[in-house]
């Protein structure tokens, strides 16, 4: 068993998609404020465990699930958890950056907002503080009122980061969350990661195999659905145990 | 010579000539109705309601039913968009798949029903409750008329909102009341406003629906409880008269409502491009 305090215990989670078995019986346990990392081919169920454990994955239609996901030790798939509150909690950061359609300032605002903030000066000191956060403040502070949509892609992802941020999660799940970004703004994004893990759990699916390296203290390998193999990122990426994994680090399966 | 060339060149000539077709109808529509109704343009005829005599040929305007075909149209396109609203944002968030598609195909088959079969129902539902023609009456039967269309192009508007977009939305924690009417409602504000312009269009123009409901009259109407004139009874009334001059007066009325069309589409246009601003592509 792990040594660390999990922030996340996944129980025997399984999903199916329209009959298809896309989870089988995952296990995990997600420390708490570090970084894990979802590895794994594309189309292996990485994503779509990624979005159960803050319930996007209700969005989609003819999804059956059964199993626990305990955060804090209460399962989010419970009847009586509301699921406004699971999702303010767990964040998410998308594969593409998606702002609303609504200025900058709003953006990083509209989280507080809906969860009760009124006050203008709060919200103004907010929007400040995680636009900093996410590296973008100076970059916007005089054109706050403008479109997010005339952000670059880069600036686009780190507004939603900032946005996310905004709403006061404890754990952050990133999606692929620099597969649309060029280079500069990824290592940015990465950078942002980093510092963030003092403060946040954060639980990222990527399928860049040394974006992994670089960011990952514990990681998950996902394969056709199962759990393969599960630790720490300096065991796994030196002395994996399974052939599998091995396959996959060396770059035999992808 | 290459076949292939010879089928491009045939098709896409084909293409360019029914493109000039349906450019040509327009043009067609406008000269004639234009050049005919010319003679009867004048001031006067968009200040004044008709007088004595008017449809004998004598003096007046037809303000009367300038301003009830407004009253109709906008009543109409308000009473809708109250309802269509509603739909719209069930179909996106709530409604099962089955459900919403169920509701589709209902509201497909009601964009097809003739006007006048609205106009015979509303006057049906007129008479169990005792009312006369009225500007009420005639709201009534134009909302059935429009409701179908304004409500399904909204849906459809709603439809084309990416998933990752709504994703994002409920990932901050969003409620689907939150989703539909701070989100999803600012995204598609430019497709929704070109909704409610297309029934306000179709409404305006249409004549059999308001025929036995609205009723018609020369005076412009002080409740909702008056008859009241419109714009395509003006025309149809004035060109049924034996006179050449008052069958003038049928096509520059045919005028008035073609730039009110006009001019709804223009500011349409011109609005959605301002509200496009905060869009996200």
């Amino acid at each position: 068993m792990p040594k660390f305090k999990p922030h996340i215990r996944v129980k025997n989670l399984n999903l199916f998609y329209e009959g298809h078995h896309a989870l089988k019986d995952i296990t995990v346990d997600i420390p708490e404020k570090e970084i894990t990392a979802i590895i794994g081919p594309s189309g292996c169920g990485k994503t779509t465990l990624l979005k159960s454990l803050n319930r996007l994955i209700d969005l989609v239609d003819g999804i059956e699930i059964s199993g626990e996901v305990i955060v804090d030790g209460e399962d989010i798939y419970s009847t009586k958890v509301d699921v406004t509150y699971i999702r303010k909690k767990i964040g998410m950061l998308g594969q593409k950056p998606y702002p609303l359609p609504m200025s900058i300032y709003d953006n990083v605002a509209y989280g507080p907002r809906i969860h009760g903030m009124r006050k203008k000066k709060e919200l103004d000191g907010i929007v400040e503080h995680y636009l900093e956060v996410a590296g973008l403040w100076d970059e916007v502070k005089d054109r706050l009122k403008s479109p997010a949509s005339m952000l670059s892609a880069g600036q686009q992802q780190r507004l939603c980061l900032a946005r996310s941020l905004a709403v006061e999660p404890e754990i952050i799940l990133g999606d692929e969350p620099t597969s649309a970004l060029d280079p500069i703004s990824s290592k940015r994004i990465e950078e942002v990661f980093i510092a963030l893990k003092k403060d946040y759990t954060i639980v990222i699916v990527t399928h860049i195999l040394r974006q992994a390296v670089r960011l990952a203290d514990y990681v998950i390998f996902l394969y056709m659905g199962d759990v393969i193999e599960q630790g720490p990122a300096k065991e796994i990426f030196e002395n994996p145990k399974e052939e599998r994994t091995k396959a996959y680090i060396g770059g035999e399966i992808s | 010579m290459d076949r292939r060339k010879i089928e491009e060149d045939f098709f896409k000539g084909l293409m360019i000539l029914s493109t000039a077709i349906i450019v040509g109808i327009l043009f067609a529509i406008v000269a004639v109705v234009v050049l005919k109704g010319a003679p009867a343009l004048s001031l006067s005829m968009l200040t004044q309601t008709p007088k004595g005599g008017y449809y004998l040929g004598k003096g007046g305007g037809i303000l009367n039913a300038i301003i009830g075909s407004l009253y109709l149209a906008f009543g109409a396109t308000a009473l809708s968009l109250i309802i269509a609203l509603p739909v719209a944002f069930y179909l996106r968030e709530y409604a099962s798949e089955r459900f919403a598609n169920f509701v589709r195909l209902s509201l497909d088959i009601l964009w097809g029903v003739p006007s006048i079969v609205y106009g015979a129902f509303g006057f049906i539902i007129m008479l169990y409750f005792g009312l006369r023609a009225c500007l009420l009456g005639g709201i009534i039967a134009l909302t059935l008329l429009i409701l179908p269309i304004m409500t399904r192009a909204m849906d459809e508007v709603m439809r084309m909102v990416a998933f990752e977009l709504r994703e994002a939305s409920y990932g901050l924690g969003s409620t689907k009341l939150e989703v539909v009417s701070k989100v999803i409602s600012r995204q598609t504000l430019p497709g929704m406003l070109t909704a409610v312009l297309l029934a306000f269009g179709r409404g305006i123009g249409d004549a059999a629906s308001i025929l036995f409901t609205a009723g018609y009259t020369d005076y412009i109407p002080h409740s909702l409880f008056d008859p009241v004139a419109s714009l395509p009874l003006a025309v149809f009334f004035q060109l049924g008269t034996p006179f050449p001059e008052v069958q003038e007066r049928a096509y520059a009325s045919a005028v008035v409502l073609l730039v009110i069309i006009l001019l709804t589409s223009v500011s349409s246009r011109l609005l959605t491009k301002r509200w496009s601003r905060f869009v996200i592509k």
